[in-house]
């Protein structure tokens, strides 16, 4: 094959579009090949969805030309890019949650197939590569793995010539993400291109061609990843140098400040996963990992510790020697505990209340916001002032409104929350969840400096890289069983895979077929 | 003499059923697309003398029946702007709507006081629709006869077309639908047309057959009773006919209970039944869990795609 007779299979040159808070894309343009994986990166508010959106006709570039095969094309919506051969697999998928697996994807089909047809060519598919799913299903009892699936086939169903694929494997277990791998490098080599949106450097280095850096909009580099290094890609991101985690070596740890002992638990809901017999201990200073594939009792899990479910059994949760387990959520956050949950709109703050109102919510007690039934407004605006000070969130104040703010900005807030009350036992779940490199690392260190002050720290997470580099101890969680932990310098990711993997690897039987 | 009575009764059960049972599936399908309107009863007002207007002037109660569907649908266009284009609340637009129909359908009504309509003729042999036994079946209005056929196509629509599953997607998520491709806004506008229809429809069944006269705010508050057997029937088209027959049951007991002088309770009493029952009902429903399930995701929600 010779690369240089083919016209691009897309290329863009100058696109540029402008919001109401400045240009989100200032002249981007780079070209991708027939049947070349090439890696889109940059920062959250780099421009990347919204270039994205432009090439899947979502959005209409103010400037700029897309050409499509050497053709100078304009993609006026999702349905003229589906009939160039553009799929896209977004991050945050567009399903409907009340509907079938099977009904999902033909939405997402623009000819109007029988069910009938259309499941025997899902079915074909996933055959063909290595993906499994019951067509039936009810979406909203899937998991996030299996969610991003359906969106996968139903990339795969229209037999697309560029594949735009949205941060893929966050939600995967090491061995699902060499697998998804697998099916992308069949896809090249049929001669589809991909377009590849991640953090995780090592992924790009492994599967991509060519990287192609966006910060603030603006193209900063087209470099071949396999030369680069993570970090000099990272550094080339953030536009600056990357901060390593910063922990003493000679760290010790206390005595045990949570106890799980033989917690079993069914929180109610259809689709919630039943915990069974899950124990642990985590000492001070200690920040205890659990990695496992989404879906497994992680949700169930951090609503047993953080009190909004109580467990059957008064002595299953011990905090600093106080037994919890019967205590609801307040409660055990006067006894030192806080929590921080996955979901950050709507679970962990509240979208439309301010910043402000958003601190009262989980601080009142414990820094004494509330005098006779009243809110002390000024004490909860220098709190919330505090929280965006330490953590420098990007807000235009403690009066700005939860939803107002960047993922990664209010994930930085309300960890901050937590974080200055000084905890004594502390319960993450996703702390770095579709948040940028650059936060991400100072979450990590705000973690990491909590644990040196002689708290102890759970870290529920299914992005294994994260636990690694942060963790000093790790667990996984599978169907609602903890394997036995294990420190994580002498922890091998093969194994950690096997577990996450469980009983899930074996279960399915479309699998081969 | 007691099977006359049966049949009486029955009969008049299909007839109170029937109104309610069209715009109660003309909402259904709108509110499946995401979009409360609860502007029902002022559209069965403007379908009831859109309807009866138009019999008047050509004699042809079928055209009125035409007229009385677009009478309901154009004024479903109204709410249909505010709320799609302009963003504007739907709640609030809903009620406008019901107190505009209801002004509006009484000034227009005026000059029809007291003009008289021809009916329909059967679409059954008269030996079938007049037969003392048989025209509990066959003895109705065409218009009783559509609303019954309308569930099984409306059910058919929304699970077995490809129009339909478009449909519901954009009631359960507008921002998937419109990032796949789907024209949220066209969409809701075809639904809130067909709301406005059926309702229109179901207001001149009182104009058009029951009465059949024109009279102001005769549709007493029927709309609402369609808007709660939406929820009542969990949005399931089968259910909704369930739903609209338990209505009409309770509504003709009130008729009844007045009729045979029942003086152990008083008649506000008979007349709030429908309204308890729909209370109770939803307690029942809500407590076995079931309810929600099958509620559109999006509904009432504005959809503001570029956020």
């Amino acid at each position: 094959m010779e690369p240089s007779s083919l016209p691009p299979r897309l290329e863009l040159t100058g696109i540029t579009k402008r919001f109401p808070g400045g240009l989100a894309n200032d002249h981007v343009g780079f070209a991708v090949r027939p049947g070349e994986i090439h890696a889109l990166l940059g920062e959250n508010g780099a421009g990347k969805s919204t270039l994205v959106k432009m090439i899947y006709g979502i959005m209409q570039p103010d400037a700029g030309e897309i050409a499509w095969n050497g053709q100078r094309v304009t993609i006026q919506n999702p349905k003229a890019a589906r009939r160039l051969g553009i799929g896209m697999v977004f991050q945050h998928f567009s399903l409907f949650e009340a509907m079938t697996v099977l009904e999902n994807i033909a939405l997402g089909m623009d000819a109007n197939i029988p069910a009938r047809a259309l499941e025997a060519k899902i079915l074909q598919v996933m055959g063909q590569y290595g993906l499994k799913l019951d067509p039936h299903r009810i979406v909203s009892t899937l998991s996030v793995g299996e969610r991003q699936r359906i969106e996968i086939v139903r990339a795969l169903l229209l037999n697309p010539k560029l594949l735009i694929m949205d941060e893929p494997t966050s939600v995967l277990t090491p061995q699902e993400v060499e697998q998804l791998f697998v099916v992308l490098r069949q896809l090249a080599a049929e001669g589809c291109s991909i377009l590849y949106i991640s953090h995780k450097l090592h992924e790009i280095k492994a599967l991509c061609d060519t990287a192609t850096i966006l910060r603030g909009g603006k193209l900063v580099d087209t470099c071949d990843p396999k030369v680069e290094t993570s970090r000099s890609m990272a550094e080339k991101m953030i536009g600056g140098s990357l901060k390593d985690i910063q922990r003493s070596a000679d760290r010790g740890f206390g005595p045990a400040k949570l106890l799980v002992k033989g917690l079993s638990l069914t929180p109610p809901g259809a689709f919630a996963v039943a915990l069974r017999d899950i124990s642990f201990a985590v000492r001070a200073g200690e920040i205890f990992g659990i990695a496992g594939v989404a879906g497994n009792g992680q949700n169930s899990l951090l609503l047993a510790l953080s009190g909004e479910e109580v467990a059957p059994d008064h002595g299953a949760v011990v905090v600093n020697g106080d037994a919890v387990g019967g205590l609801a959520a307040k409660e055990r956050r006067l006894k030192g505990m806080a929590s921080v949950p996955e979901e950050r709109n709507g679970h962990a703050a509240v979208p439309t209340f301010s910043l402000t109102d958003n601190a009262v919510l989980t601080a009142r007690d414990r820094l004494g916001m509330v005098r006779a039934g009243l809110i002390d407004a000024r004490a909860a605006r220098t709190y919330a002032g505090e929280v965006i000070e330490a953590f420098s969130v990007k807000a235009t104040g403690p009066g700005a409104a939860a939803e107002s703010l960047s993922g990664g900005n209010l994930q930085k807030y309300i960890m901050g929350r937590e974080i200055l009350q000084k905890p004594q036992v502390l319960v993450v779940s996703q702390p770095t969840w579709g948040v940028d490199a650059g936060a991400a690392a100072a979450i990590h260190q705000a973690l990491v400096d909590l644990a040196a002050t002689g708290s102890a720290i759970v870290v529920i997470s299914q992005d294994l890289d994260e636990l690694l580099s942060l963790c000093d101890t790790l667990a996984v969680i599978n169907e609602g069983r903890l394997s036995a932990p294990m420190k994580v310098a002498d922890a091998r990711i093969e194994e950690i895979g096997l577990l996450m993997g469980g009983i899930h690897g074996e279960g399915g039987s479309t699998h081969a077929a | 003499m007691t099977v006359d009575l049966i049949i009486a009764a029955l009969m008049t059960v299909v007839g109170l059923t029937t109104p309610i049972l069209l715009a109660g599936l003309g909402e259904l399908v709108t509110e499946k697309a995401g979009v409360l309107n609860l502007g029902v009863e002022g559209m069965m007002l403007m379908g009831a003398i859109s309807g009866f207007a138009v019999t008047v002037f050509t004699f042809n109660p079928w055209l009125g029946v035409l007229g009385a569907a677009f009478g309901g649908a154009a004024s479903s266009m109204l709410f249909a702007v505010l709320v799609l284009q302009l963003n504007s609340n739907q709640v609030a637009t809903g009620l406008a709507l019901t107190i505009f129909g209801t002004g509006l359908s009484s000034l227009i009504g005026l000059s029809f006081v007291g003009r008289i309509v021809p009916p329909f003729t059967s679409p059954f042999p008269a030996a079938l629709s007049r037969h003392p036994y048989w025209e509990v079946i066959f003895g109705y209005s065409p218009i009783v006869y559509f609303a019954v056929l309308m569930v099984p196509l409306t059910a058919w629509f929304l699970h077995r077309t490809r129009a339909g599953l478009i449909l519901r997607a954009v009631g359960e998520n507008d921002h998937s639908a419109h990032s796949i491709g789907y024209s949220v806004v066209g969409v809701r506008y075809a639904a809130i047309a067909f709301g406005g229809a059926m309702a229109g429809i179901g207001g001149a069944y009182f104009s058009m057959v029951i009465t059949p006269m024109w009279a102001e705010k005769m549709t007493a508050g029927r709309g609402w009773i369609a808007l709660a057997l939406v929820v009542f029937a969990g949005w399931r088209t089968g259910r909704l006919l369930a739903g609209a027959y338990f209505f009409g049951i309770l509504m003709a007991l009130e008729l009844y209970a007045k009729a045979a002088g029942f003086s152990f309770m008083p008649s506000q009493f008979w007349a709030a039944m429908p309204y308890l029952m729909t209370v109770v009902a939803l307690t029942i429903i809500s407590a076995r869990g079931t309810q929600g399930a099958n509620a559109p995701a999006c509904l009432g929600k504005p959809f503001l795609p570029s956020t």
